[in-house]
């Protein structure tokens, strides 16, 4: 009862408070539940974590990050959003996970000015025809992951493959993001059901087609059912590859042993002999029971560190909106992946690295670094973004 | 596309289709025997494959953590039934529908306190993690196998416990005529309270069995719900036998769907198009069977009440 | 039961039932003004999206608590009005009337053929029927990459309505809103009491006397249907609008669940159910994720308490409370 008094009197008091004292409002939306619980978990640790390293303030003034749930559903962030702007009145906004929530939010952000920092999603939209000045991808665009994994194809001399995805647009989109840079033969393309939970059928495909090597890209509950069912049908003498997050820290700790040995890339790895990247995952392992963070919680602290260094450089001044995009764009900040440069549709131009699943020092699997892949490489799209 | 190929997939559908009967075995026993819908049934999966992935970690043996799961989500399911199912015996379908889903949403959140958002790691246990040679072209996952096992297990020995034990005489007495049997000297609540619980133990059984091949994590248990009960509305929602079949059915039609149908769709339609359709039908292969069953048999292939 | 049903249906002649709506017409149509002095933008977006909900709602109240079919489908519906308007803007249609008028026809045709299928099954088959046409359709819109496929759909212009308006005018696309949501009020409200409510009430009740008295009970259920389906498409079509976004989401088979707990929550077959339902749940939901990350529980406690507590629903409630007065 006392809950709903209090929303009565913030209600009422929305609009008669002078907006002078106001902190800087950061909107987040999180899938704390729903399909990418699991990663918007890892989104909300890699932000807490900056957050408590800056005393909660963004350059130096005062902070509120407003984090909600919106259950993985794109219409329900679509709500979301829409409070954040209307009521909450917010200065900066980062958190979803997925492509299609990320598209649903974009328009109303851009058309209120407010600066969207993606935390993961870099749709192939948002990087060209539907840039947007207030989008700033400081993640990675999508086909990215698997263009890194196409030529780390080229370089183990894999020449014939099979890919497989789920049957939707996303899925369509990393498979041709790795055919642009592979130079084999595609043997069979395999497109799944969303949410499917058994693959014996494509898996006895694969076997059938005898590649030399397999592409998957199926994030969550789907990679961590294929993984776990492609391993147990003696699969594993032929290699596996994925974009980062089909064999990252969450899903290692899910399927254990058998995604040892799994190839995957991405633009940052805990490894990573960065200053800014040690002291990182130093503090996110302290403070998380020596958990290893994933991409999703190097790229939500990110954010954090890129919001701060722009609230700096404007004085504190967030309601000068051209100010602030101009002093997000520079990007003067110290990124966990070294150093951070956009390219003119807002999307970093950055190294991909090799990573492979191995086991650490005390026996714990997780990602090694193999090596660089792709340095200064920016997306296909850049072209298309005409600002 | 040679022959082993096809028996190998033949394996597969029947493999899928064994596991679907796992958990439609249970709710369609409830919903038979009881008259009763009972969503929380994916719960109670969820819960077993909780357990038996936690007890599997912290005690090394795999059959000890299937039991352990099993005793634990049939005390889980006692409660259950006692607080709410109970009460629910006598209501319409539609109320039970609503009260399950509320134990759906309590039972998501209550896992979520307890074991984290992230999924649990629920390994395969080693002496069955690899594949076994069936014949010299075809190894075949041996956990699978076990999978395959099991399942015809426990449809045989349902099949024993309703039809010729004296436990299942009074199952069935109760279900029938409630009001006879309880004339008659048969304490029907208690009938109904052993029927869930059963329903409840094979859930966990599910759970636990299908962990290691797949994400033990909030919501599997509601992913899993909409194919089985497709399976028990296909065989006749209440007929344990119906269920059966209706499981082999769906795995075989959904399995030939995802191996079969885009290559065929490839061969007599433009590339572009059969890429686009392929998969799309193949992911809707098993409600349009559904559909189709229902239009030529409107109450399933075995109606259990006619 | 029926009977009392049946009398809880028709508008009783005191005199808080006959002023109520009118009241809160009156008091609905005064918020986008109100909400823009006190800046409460927010909360008028927010009734907008629960009127649109409650047309669904009642849509879908009229078939279950009058007519008798649970259907679990009924986002289907709302997705193909909602795609509707996705198609004809991606074909270039900028009136948001065609686009509107177009989703009735189009999810009324597509309920018709639906419900000719599926009537032929009753009870749990008739649920699981609904879903599994709904779940063709989600994993369509899923896989149809010309529309965004999961991705979705962004609707970047607003329709335009007429005389140089359009509906990115939140006040105006509010009257609308509430506008329609009233017509489909007053509609259901009188169609319960109609003949052909009360027929339907009757096969809800007994199909077989129904049928031995010469009624065309298969047509009778099949245009309840279709019309349900065509009203649905309706909600979708504003939806959409109101999102300026689309996504198969809108399909899926936990939102068609969400619809049939806000139906049955607010009152099965009651004139205010629907609306009560929607209102409490959306409400409810909402406040609920402000404060805690933990917010489905407490949802699937009042179900079970309203199962339980209040076999009739919050409408049941209130109502008793008036009898005893």
């Amino acid at each position: 009862m006392l809950k709903l008094k209090n929303v009565a009197v913030s209600l009422a008091l929305c609009g008669a408070v002078a907006a002078h004292a106001e902190p800087v409002k950061v909107g987040v939306a999180l899938d704390i539940s729903g399909p990418f619980a699991t990663i918007g978990a890892e989104t909300r640790d890699g932000l807490n974590l900056a957050v408590e390293r800056l005393g909660s303030k963004l350059g130096g003034q005062p902070a509120e990050f407003i984090q909600q749930d919106f259950a993985g559903n794109p219409e329900q962030a679509n709500q979301l959003v829409n409070r954040f702007l209307q009521r909450d009145k917010i200065d900066f906004f980062t958190g979803p996970v997925a492509s299609n929530s990320a598209l649903a939010v974009g328009p109303a952000l851009f058309a209120a000015k407010v600066p969207f920092l993606s935390s993961n999603p870099g749709p192939s939209l948002f990087a060209g025809k539907q840039c947007s000045p207030y989008f700033f991808g400081v993640s990675y665009q999508n086909d990215t992951y698997d263009e890194a994994a196409g030529k780390v194809a080229n370089e183990k001399g894999f020449k014939n493959m099979v890919l497989i995805a789920p049957n939707y647009p996303a899925g369509k989109d990393h498979i041709g993001g790795f055919k642009r840079l592979y130079k084999g033969t595609v043997k069979e393309e395999i497109y799944t059901k969303v949410g499917q939970i058994d693959y014996a059928a494509e898996i006895a495909q694969i076997r059938a087609a005898k590649p030399d090597a397999v592409f998957a890209f199926l994030p969550a509950a789907m990679g961590i059912n294929f993984i776990k069912q492609y391993v147990g049908s003696g699969l594993k003498d032929i290699p596996l590859i994925s974009p980062g997050f089909t064999a990252d820290q969450d899903v290692i700790e899910a399927v254990g042993e058998p995604t040892l040995g799994m190839l995957n890339t991405a633009h940052w790895a805990h490894d990573l002999k960065v200053p800014a990247n040690v002291e990182f995952v130093e503090a996110f392992r302290k403070k998380y029971n020596g958990r290893y963070p994933t991409v999703y919680a190097a790229q939500a602290y990110d954010v954090v560190m890129a919001m701060d260094a722009a609230v700096r450089e404007v004085g504190g001044k967030v309601d000068n909106r051209e100010a602030v995009i101009a002093a997000l764009k520079k990007a003067n900040f110290k990124s966990v992946r070294g150093e951070f440069k956009y390219g003119p549709n807002n999307f970093p131009v950055q190294n991909y690295y090799l990573r492979v699943v191995d086991k650490d020092a005390s026996g714990k699997l997780t990602n090694k670094l193999v090596g660089t892949v792709m340095e200064k490489h920016q997306d296909a799209y850049v072209g298309d973004c005409k600002q | 596309m040679d022959s082993i190929f096809v028996f190998e997939q033949l394996l597969n559908g029947l493999g899928f289709g064994l596991m679907l009967f796992l958990l439609a075995a249970g709710l369609t026993l409830v919903f038979g025997i009881m008259d009763t819908m009972n969503l929380a049934h994916g719960s109670l999966y969820m819960a077993g494959a909780y357990i038996a992935a936690r007890v599997h970690e912290a005690g090394g043996s795999f059959v000890g953590a299937v039991l352990v799961a099993v005793v634990a989500t049939v005390l889980v399911a006692f409660v259950l039934e006692l607080l709410i199912v109970r009460r629910l015996y006598a209501r319409d379908h539609l109320a039970q529908v609503i009260a399950t889903f509320g134990v759906i949403l309590i039972a998501d959140d209550a896992v979520k306190a307890i074991w984290g958002p992230s999924p649990v790691m629920a390994t395969t246990p080693a002496a069955l993690a690899g594949p076994v040679q069936l014949l010299p072209e075809l190894p075949y996952p041996a956990y699978r196998l076990v999978l395959l096992a099991v399942g015809l297990l426990v449809a045989i020995g349902l099949y024993v416990l309703v039809n010729h034990t004296r436990v299942g005489m009074l199952v069935r007495a109760g279900a029938s005529n409630r009001k006879m049997a309880e004339f008659m000297g048969v304490r029907v609540g208690r009938v109904f309270s052993f029927v869930f619980a059963l329903g409840a133990a094979l859930a966990a059984l599910a759970g636990a069995l299908m962990g290691p091949i797949s994400a033990v994590q909030i919501g599997m248990g509601e992913a899993i719900l909409i194919p089985a009960l497709v399976v028990i509305v296909i065989g006749g929602i209440g007929s344990v036998r119906g269920a059966f079949v209706a499981a082999l059915l769906v795995g075989l039609v959904d399995t030939a769907g995802r191996a079969f149908l885009p290559p065929l769709l490839r061969s007599v339609l433009p590339p572009a198009l059969a890429a686009d359709l392929g998969p799309a039908l193949a992911g809707i292969a098993m409600y349009v069977l559904m559909a189709a069953v229902l239009i030529l048999k409107p109450a399933g292939l075995f109606p259990a009440r006619a | 039961m029926s009977d009392k049903l049946h009398s809880a249906a028709i508008p009783s002649s005191g005199g808080v039932a006959r002023w109520l709506p009118w009241a809160l017409l009156v008091v609905l149509a005064l918020l986008p003004i109100v909400g823009a002095e006190l800046g409460l933008d927010y909360y008028v977006g927010f009734v907008r999206r629960m009127l649109i909900v409650m047309i669904a709602a009642t849509s879908l109240n009229f078939i279950l608590g009058y007519g008798g079919m649970a259907a679990l489908g009924h986002a289907g519906f709302i997705g193909v009005g909602a795609y509707t308007v996705v198609a004809l803007v991606d074909a270039g249609v900028s009136s948001a009337w065609t686009a509107w008028g177009a989703a009735v026809l189009v999810s009324g045709a597509i309920a018709a053929l639906i419900g000719a299928v599926s009537l032929r099954t009753r009870g749990v088959y008739f649920l699981m029927i609904t879903l599994a046409f709904a779940q063709m359709l989600y994993y369509l819109a899923v896989s149809l990459s010309a529309y965004g496929g999961d991705d979705g759909y962004g609707l970047y212009s607003p329709l335009e309505l007429g005389f140089g308006r359009t509906t990115g005018n939140a006040a105006l696309f509010f009257w609308i809103v509430l506008a329609i949501a009233a017509l489909v009020f007053a509609f259901a409200s009188r169609a319960a009491v109609s003949r052909f409510g009360l027929a339907l009430t009757g096969i809800r009740d007994n199909e077989t006397r129904m049928e031995a008295l010469g009624y065309p009970v298969y047509r009778l259920k099949l245009a309840a249907f279709t019309g349900a389906g065509a009203l649905a498409g309706l909600a979708g079509a504003l939806l959409a609008s109101h999102n300026n976004f689309v996504s198969p989401s809108t399909m899926h088979w936990t939102e068609s669940a969400t619809l049939l707990v806000m139906v049955v929550l607010g009152g099965l077959g009651r004139r205010w159910g629907a609306v009560l339902g929607v209102a409490v749940w959306l409400a409810l939901s909402e406040v609920l994720k402000l404060y805690t990350e933990y917010w489905h529980w407490p949802l699937g406690l009042m179900l079970i308490a309203v199962v339980f507590a209040a076999p009739r629903g919050l409408a049941g409630v209130f109502d008793r409370r008036r009898a005893v007065q």
